[in-house]
């Protein structure tokens, strides 16, 4: 511990001033949404294939997006404090236990809270082996995934197997009810049914989103705005990312770092149990189940990196991760083949940027990636349909490849610290 | 300080406060733990068990070295789960095309194995390189998408076959097969030596040459490393692909040994498994096959507890706590011979008075 600060990373070198860009962040994000919406319906209108912005695509992404974005937010209290939470798989699996717990015995709201407090002592475990013991953050999340699993399997054998007569699946739970914004969702329909360039898609895209909207998924997307405040707007918030950044100049300045970090390890672990109950207690989506959380936590994770452990950025990622996910289930492989189309023009505009700016090289490996991104969309009918479900991770592998070289995480995160010993 | 107790006592330690902790699993679910123990252990003297439990050590064995070679570098294969399950079906693919004389035919699958593993790892690892896309989500990626490759190349559209219900690769030629020996009720895979051999090679590798003692200093610090004319990009990228060759061989004892082809149905986790493995052996070739033996005994003979109506699943948590409590266990110790280190150093300079301690005993030179 008493050479770590020989190295240059903690401290010697100073921080690089860097060229400030004069775009606000939230504007940076209605650009990116303008953009978005242009190339999905450019897209849509050129290939013909409507699935790209309809309605039920959007709900269905919507749905799909809300545990990825719950772990992303898990995944930033985490990673801000300065712990790596690799563990987020496995405290959604106790979410997904406790949601249906308690939603079968109390109702919804008792579903929310019981999966909630499973998560919560999964980071709490995490927060006593990682903070307290000093393991290596991997390693515990390891564990953690190992146990999640484990306790969840053995709980519902010994509490739902005598109700549902399966020991891998809970008794039917109470789910919440939905709400549309009636008059919005009538206008909305006609306009989309309009077949109108643009408008329609927009009004498609809208319409998914605020027809049939659970509790639940308005608290999810408040918490995006929450997080954002509570992180960076306040004294504790700062005191927290401080953690994160360099734990020992925020000790010397009297900020209990420890405490802090088991606050967000119990704040990062209740987001994962929530992301778990958005997959039990949302309509269209099933009881608990085994293995029903299928690697979404580690795909937060991914949506959070993606986001560069930004709330709006991690917001972004889950939105890219929940569409692709959603297209591939509403539309298939044909939907995915017109993505891929849409992909192409997404390519043609940066190549265009880096012409500007004079990168050459980034613009001849644009321009290569889509020759062979159309080439696939013109010579194929429809992709292969075992690797369809899959759009999702193809899009987030690619994405990283290229996204993330601008990435800056916490200075210590996933860096071991103890009082006094440095 | 590298006594017997540093290196004894936290595996002995997290393996007695799991018992512990599994006991009062058992006592709320309404069993008595030592007759649950006591149906474990006896498991493992009825019909095959225990030579079963050597056979999947064996497939855990393989699994814990590929992650230990990464973890030698610093980087997290937890790939090796995706590495190991491509490789897998990529070589029942070629098994089950060539037709080659006996020993030939067996060396090209296993060739053939490694490198599959190797090119599934190189994605990550030139990714990490070359973009700085971190290893960990990547290979979590790659992971979950090698389900759907299987599933491609395993449809019959491509290169599967039809057998009932399952549908699998070709099935090897006995000329590609690698023989058992036949133990009381079971065969034990003839993998076990090669496997063995692949531990050797390991230790030797980190422990003889000038490339494992680079790999291990990149290791603990790149940059010292780097200033010693190690290059660390380098370092990565080869020990991503040693790692993934070795994950190539995880399923070649079952394959070879007992399945000869791959399908939709086989087993699944090796790679996972591999993680907490390496984990329990510290990384040495020693431990880890200790770890494979412990992980083996538990995941075999926890289907005894279905006898006395105890849910297995409790093996699984057992599994969690044995790993979580072994890393709390070496730290415990650390610390405490750290306390003790230095109690030493301070007795020994207050007997000395201004002398100071000899260097011996932690003094200043």
């Amino acid at each position: 511990m008493i050479t770590a600060d020989l190295t240059p990373e903690s401290g010697t070198t100073m921080p690089v001033q860097r060229k400030r860009s004069k775009i606000p962040g939230w504007l940076r994000g209605v650009i990116w949404a303008v953009v978005a919406i242009g190339v999905l319906s450019t897209a849509s209108y050129s290939t013909g294939v409507a699935a790209l912005t309809s309605s039920n695509t959007a709900h269905t992404a919507l749905r799909l997006a809300l545990p990825i974005l719950l772990c992303a937010l898990g995944g930033l209290w985490a990673e801000r404090a300065g712990v790596v939470n690799i563990g987020l798989e496995g405290m959604m699996i106790l979410g997904t236990w406790g949601a249906a717990w308690g939603s079968y015995n109390g109702g919804v709201w008792a579903g929310l809270v019981a999966a909630m407090v499973m998560g919560a002592l999964g980071g709490l475990l995490h927060a006593v082996a990682t903070v307290t013991f000093n393991v290596n953050h991997i390693v515990s999340g390891v564990a953690i995934n190992l146990l999640g699993l484990g306790v969840a399997k053995y709980l519902s054998n010994l509490i739902f197997a005598p109700i549902s007569g399966n020991p891998r699946q809970s008794p039917p739970v109470p789910k919440f009810d939905t709400y549309s914004a009636a008059g919005l969702t009538d206008w909305l329909t006609d306009l989309e049914k309009e077949q109108r360039v643009v408008i329609s898609d927009v009004a498609g895209i809208l319409r998914g989103l605020v027809s049939e909207v659970a509790p639940l998924t308005m608290i999810a997307i408040l918490l995006v705005p929450v997080s954002y405040y509570v992180l960076w707007r306040t004294r504790f918030g700062l005191r927290l990312r401080s953690c994160g950044e360099n734990p020992v100049a925020a000790e010397s300045l009297g900020v209990n770092v420890y405490r802090h970090k088991y606050i967000a390890m119990l704040a990062s672990g209740a987001f994962a149990g929530m992301g778990g109950a958005s997959l039990v207690l949302l309509k269209g989506g099933a009881d608990y189940l085994e293995n029903q959380t299928n690697g979404r936590g580690f795909i937060g994770l991914a949506a959070m990196i993606f986001g560069n452990w930004r709330p709006g950025g991690l917001l972004g990622g889950a939105a890219l991760f929940g569409y692709s996910d959603g297209l591939q289930l509403a539309g298939g492989g044909t939907a995915v083949l017109a993505l891929l189309y849409g992909a192409v023009i997404l390519v043609a505009i940066i190549v265009v940027i880096q012409l500007i700016r004079k990168q050459w090289l980034a613009a001849a490996l644009g321009v290569i990636g889509a020759g062979v991104l159309y080439a696939i969309y013109w010579t194929q009918d429809t992709l292969p349909s075992d690797l369809i479900p899959y759009t999702a991770h193809f899009v987030t592998l690619i994405v990283l490849a290229v996204a993330s070289q601008r990435l800056r995480p916490p200075r210590a995160d996933g860096q071991p610290y103890r009082r006094g010993e440095d | 300080m590298t006594s017997w107790r540093t290196k004894l006592l936290p595996p002995l330690l997290a393996i007695v406060f799991a018992v512990l902790l599994s006991a009062i699993a058992l006592i709320i679910s309404g069993a008595d733990p030592l007759d649950a123990y006591g149906t474990m252990i006896g498991q493992m003297f009825k019909g095959s068990t225990s030579v079963d439990t050597v056979n999947l050590a064996t497939v855990y064995y393989l699994s814990g070295l590929a992650v230990a070679i990464g973890f030698q570098m610093n980087l997290f294969n937890i790939g090796v789960e995706g590495q190991y399950r491509f490789a897998a079906v990529v070589a029942a693919i070629a098994g089950g095309a060539l037709k080659l004389p006996p020993v030939i035919h067996t060396v090209a699958i296993l060739l053939v194995a490694v490198l599959a593993g190797m090119a599934y790892a190189s994605i990550p690892a030139v990714l990490k390189v070359t973009r700085g896309v971190s290893e960990v989500i990547s290979t979590i990626m790659l992971n979950a998408i090698v389900a759907g490759i299987i599933a491609f190349l395993i449809n019959a559209d491509q290169f599967g076959v039809q057998t009932g219900n399952n549908i699998g690769t070709r099935v090897i030629e006995p000329s590609g097969r690698i023989p058992g020996i036949p133990i009381g009720q079971g065969t034990l895979f003839g993998f076990v030596f090669i496997a063995a051999l692949i531990g050797v090679a390991y230790w030797f590798m980190l422990n003889r040459t000038r490339f494992g003692f680079e790999l291990k200093a990149s290791g603990e610090s790149t940059t010292a490393a780097a200033a010693g004319g190690v290059n660390a990009k380098k370092m990565t990228l080869i020990a991503m692909l040693l790692s993934g060759g070795v994950a190539g061989l995880v399923a070649m004892p079952e394959l070879l040994g007992r399945d000869y082809n791959y399908g939709i149905t086989s087993t699944q986790m090796y790679g996972f498994t591999g993680i907490a493995v390496a984990l329990l052996g510290r990384n040495h070739p020693g431990g880890i096959a200790l770890g494979a033996l412990l992980w083996a005994f538990l995941d075999t003979s926890a289907v005894s507890l279905e006898q006395i109506h105890v849910s297995k699943e409790i093996a699984t948590i057992m599994q969690g706590i044995i790993v979580l409590s072994v890393v709390v266990a070496y730290e415990i110790v650390r610390r405490a011979d750290l306390a003790a280190e230095q109690r030493r150093v301070g007795r020994a300079l207050a007997a000395n008075g201004r002398k100071g301690a000899s260097v011996a005993e932690g003094g200043a030179v």
